[in-house]
């Protein structure tokens, strides 16, 4: 396939190197990481650009990687009366997500305490296959969280008033329809809330080094004041309830596309016109999924600043655990971005990839405006994390996104050959990360040898100018489903 | 003369597509074989079956017009049932019988999920469609199935 330079960190792949494209590929990378890029990105972000009324171009991320539909890392957006809405541009983890939360504590003054921290947390925090949360739902209070996000999980008593102004879209997306929601999912969904689930999700206690702050300022405005100060990361997303959804739309959008005469190259990018009756109900049952994953994230932090607070017998607001952002990476959302030079309301989807807003853009809180959006990328466990700020260049180079993670690039079974989960917790523990881990073979399955380079894919989108690293964040303690 | 047909689950997992996932190949003499094939080996991406015990069981009906449909939808069930039910399948029953549509009618047995027990190694949230085949072979039927974990 023929993949042009734009610029340095820009590559292109012209509508004419596959039938039907209707717009030009986009990849966002160095040289290293481009010749290093596994094929099957090539041929899904061409399938993504033949999608109905994508706009300007279909996009991948540095991380990208082989995924099903889109790439993982794959950005597109769509004409709200032309276009498409495809779950496959989504995946079945619906918001799987980041959030960062900052404390007070420093690592000197945590690392006496790290192991009881770790077991405290490890005992509060439910992790693994089948495991279930300790807030109690039933039908009407899941509708109910559905629609209110994290507002919901605010007047349960599980966060603070300030914490919805810390996360994307206010933890709460507007649009959001239980009643597009099938039983399935909610009987699948209503025990899991306050979950981290398995795979690559994690809870990760970590230092933000102070050697490696690379934007001073904005580190200040995300909390960061005191050396090697510790922060800490959840990833996870809506759970069984999300999966179900995804499942349940792809079949009706099977259907749907028969009856709209639209054709994909593959059946993963199932999809419906937006406008569509088929496409709003799965934007309405979307949003639940979403606003129910931001929740979940919620739930999670008020369980982590219970830990906190019994091991340092502090009160968390006296530990300064307040939260510095929380972004979904697995989404489809209402933005406005140029199209032809035009503001232009568009869907865009974005799955392992994550908002990427610059400073002023009237959707980042206040405080965040001089700055941009804070941008999380989550590592492997074995190396380190990195907060970023959003940039104006992303909105006119990549409709304001940029990276989610390293990029996988070996698969699981291989990584399981390579390293056995006891021998990969003994030596991340004598590199000074303290691990806890429901399944020694997940445990393996996630060893770092697994990913690319995070520092090489997050100086890939800081050289392009799609965000802008901020500070480097080395994990101390990890939670593993 | 009476035939026993004995059933063996056989399957592949494939580490070159779809690297974030689990990707296998399965075959089977008949189309139940097959099917029995794709759904031991979702399990056995979460869980060492054959430490599963086949103690209770749960029956699934679907009904579809295609072959690739029908295993979606039978693998899609069998997910569900795991998060529902909090239980890992080890054994399958099966039979598929074609009038207007494909019809398939199955006893699944399992245990409940229980760390202390089972090695267990990660959560299967779905089946995907990507590369989703199942095909006639000279000999008996083969399926390519991508899940999502």
């Amino acid at each position: 396939m023929q993949v042009k330079k734009i610029e340095d960190y820009i590559w292109e792949i012209p509508v004419t190197e596959k039938e039907g494209m209707r717009v030009p590929a986009r990849i966002i990378a160095s040289e290293k990481i481009m010749k290093e890029m596994d094929q099957g990105v090539y041929n899904q972000i061409t399938n993504v650009a033949c999608l109905p009324g994508i706009q300007n171009y279909a996009y991948c991320m540095p991380d990208g990687h082989w995924g099903y539909g889109f790439p993982i890392g794959g950005v597109a957006a769509f004409d709200l009366k032309e276009g498409v809405i495809s779950p496959g541009g989504i995946g079945f983890d619906i918001n799987c997500g980041v959030r960062s939360v900052r404390t007070n504590l420093t690592f000197e003054e945590l690392k006496p305490k790290l192991n009881e921290l770790m077991d405290t947390l490890y005992r509060l925090i439910p992790a693994g296959v089948g495991c279930t949360g300790f807030v109690k739902l039933n039908t009407e209070r899941f509708k109910e969280l559905m629609v209110k996000g994290v507002d919901w999980c605010i007047q349960n008593g599980y966060g603070w008033e300030e914490d919805r102004e810390r996360i994307e879209q206010g933890g709460r997306i507007q649009g959001a329809n239980p009643e597009k929601v099938s039983q399935k999912s909610i009987s699948r969904g209503v025990d899991q809330l306050g979950t981290l689930g398995s795979g690559n999700h994690y809870l990760e206690v970590q230092v933000a080094q102070t050697d490696r702050i690379f934007y001073p300022e904005a580190a200040k405005v995300f909390g960061i004041d005191r050396p090697n100060q510790i922060f800490v990361m959840i990833h996870c997303g809506s759970r069984g309830f999300g999966h179900q959804i995804a499942t349940d739309y792809l079949r009706v959008f099977t259907e749907a596309m028969r009856k709209y005469s639209i054709r994909v190259l593959d059946k993963e990018l199932a999809c419906a016109p937006y406008n569509s009756p088929e496409g709003q109900d799965y934007y309405g049952a979307m949003v639940c999924a979403a606003n129910s994953a931001f929740a979940n994230r919620q739930v999670i932090l008020h369980r982590v600043r219970e830990a906190f607070s019994q091991v340092f017998h502090k009160d968390p607001k006296d530990l300064g655990m307040h939260i510095v952002y929380d972004v979904a990476h697995n989404i489809a959302k209402l933005e406005e971005h140029l199209v032809n030079g035009e503001k232009k309301k568009v869907l865009v989807h974005r799955k392992g990839a994550t908002r990427s807003f610059g400073p002023g853009h009237p959707d980042v809180p206040e405080f965040y405006r001089p700055i941009g959006q804070p941008v999380i990328v989550g590592g492997s466990m074995e190396t380190a994390s990195y907060l970023l700020v959003g940039s104006q260049r992303a909105m006119e180079l990549t409709m304001g996104s940029t990276l989610h993670g390293s990029g996988r690039t070996m698969s699981r079974e291989a990584a399981k050959r390579k390293v056995k989960g006891y021998d990969l917790k003994k030596s991340m523990e004598e590199r000074g990360i303290v691990v806890r881990a429901v399944s020694m073979p997940g445990l393996a399955e996630e060893a770092g040898i697994a990913y690319k380079d995070i520092s090489e894919v997050v100086d890939a989108v800081d050289c392009a100018g799609i965000s802008r690293k901020v500070v480097e964040l080395r994990p101390i303690g990890n939670i593993k489903g | 003369m009476l035939h026993q047909i004995v059933t063996m689950p056989n399957f592949k997992f494939l580490e070159d597509i779809a690297i974030a996932d689990a990707a296998f190949e399965a075959y089977g003499d008949t189309l139940e074989e097959l099917f029995e094939s794709c759904a031991l080996a979702t399990f056995e991406v979460m869980v060492d079956t054959k430490n599963v015990k086949p103690e209770q069981k749960e029956e699934i009906l679907i009904k579809d017009l295609n072959l690739d449909d029908l295993l979606f939808d039978f693998i899609s069930e069998l997910v569900y049932l795991k998060d529902t039910h909090k239980v890992f399948f080890s054994k399958f029953d099966l039979h598929i019988n074609k009038n207007e549509e494909y019809e398939l009618d199955s006893t699944a047995w399992g245990e409940k999920i229980d760390y202390k027990k089972q090695e267990i190694r990660r959560d299967v949230k779905a089946i995907t469609y990507h590369m989703l085949e199942v095909k006639k072979m000279d000999k008996g039927w083969k399926a390519q199935v991508i899940l999502d974990t």
